[in-house]
């Protein structure tokens, strides 16, 4: 295991480094071009909300609602309440808890 | 034209990225405690977070390792959830200074909040609030992770620490829902996300999300 464990450590490391790099390395200076631009502007929504859902709804390659879920709506309310961004991680944490010492999920 | 603001600096950076680094430690320290009990070394725990610093594909990684993955499929599946600051990359790489290499290195300084942050919303980044708000959610990162593994009799799930993760990124997502066309981006990446789930390895359904973007090359 352990000399597994530092190969998946090593090489998650690389390939983070070359993933957040390739991208500034490739673009250099040049200014991008007005649709590009648009496209950028629109990346942050997509990318966000496609890993809240994943997070709360999936279980590897299987979709299921589970008290995290519920826990990730009440983030959401509390957000729309413009509530502190570390009150809603709490309250999210807190209502999964709560449920699963209930029995739920 | 309106007058471009001023540019938002390290220490603007740091103060708006401290809620954020909150949260980041509660995420570390749950990355800890679910690291050790897959058998993770307390020492293994901590670098990981130190030289990989990605959240998801830390504990994709662990995830699959724990399903009995070996480590090919472990790193793999970290890569494909790290995939997303390719895209990302791109659009910061002009914001930021010097030759190639150094805008290569300056890019390591990217997270979901403070890339998102940084943007100005003009396509164009501010290069020191990123590195001010990484800055701090990088320290909470280690620190919460040093946490995690010195009391590795926590159990994550039953004080709802995965719910910790999705409620995060909403946070950073809120933020982003200014106009009806990235809301409706928004629904349209998470549909997607959803129906490719069932089929595809995760990190995928993210990375394909990010597609729908494309939509901004037609003017709103």
């Amino acid at each position: 295991m352990s000399g597994g464990v530092v190969a998946v450590v090593v090489l998650c490391a690389m390939t983070t480094v070359v993933l957040k790099g390739i991208g500034p390395f490739a673009a250099g200076s040049r200014e991008l071009p007005a649709p590009a631009v648009r496209v950028v502007v629109l990346l942050a929504p997509a990318l966000l909300a496609a890993l809240v859902v994943t997070n709360a709804l999936a279980d590897g390659d299987r979709l299921r609602l589970g008290a995290d879920t519920a826990g990730a709506l009440a983030a959401a309310l509390l957000l729309w309440r413009k509530a502190h961004v570390l009150v809603v991680v709490l309250v999210a944490a807190g209502v999964t808890a709560g449920l699963r010492a209930v029995g739920v999920g | 034209m309106t007058e471009q603001p001023p540019p938002r600096g390290l220490r603007e950076g740091a103060r708006a990225g401290l809620p954020y680094a909150g949260a980041s430690g509660v995420l570390a320290l749950s990355f800890g405690v679910v690291a050790t009990d897959a058998g993770f070394p307390a020492l293994a725990a901590v670098v990981m977070s130190a030289v990989v610093f990605a959240g998801s594909a830390q504990f994709a990684a662990v995830a699959i390792l724990t399903a009995g993955g070996g480590v090919g499929a472990a790193v793999g599946a970290a890569a494909l959830m790290s995939s997303r600051f390719v895209p990302m990359g791109f659009a910061l790489g002009p914001s930021l200074c010097g030759s190639r290499l150094q805008r290569a290195l300056e890019g390591q300084a990217v997270v979901d909040s403070s890339w998102a942050m940084a943007a100005r919303g003009d396509g164009g980044f501010d290069r020191l609030y990123l590195f001010g708000h990484t800055g701090v959610q990088y320290l909470a990162w280690v620190l919460g992770t040093v946490a995690g593994v010195v009391s590795p009799s926590l159990d994550a799930r039953a004080l709802g620490l995965d719910a910790v993760f999705p409620a995060f990124f909403l946070a950073i997502l809120a933020n982003e829902l200014r106009d009806r066309r990235r809301l409706g981006v928004a629904g349209a990446g998470a549909a997607l996300a959803l129906l490719l789930v069932p089929v595809t390895p995760p990190g995928v359904p993210v990375l394909v999300a990010s597609a729908v973007a494309l939509v901004g090359l037609r003017r709103s």
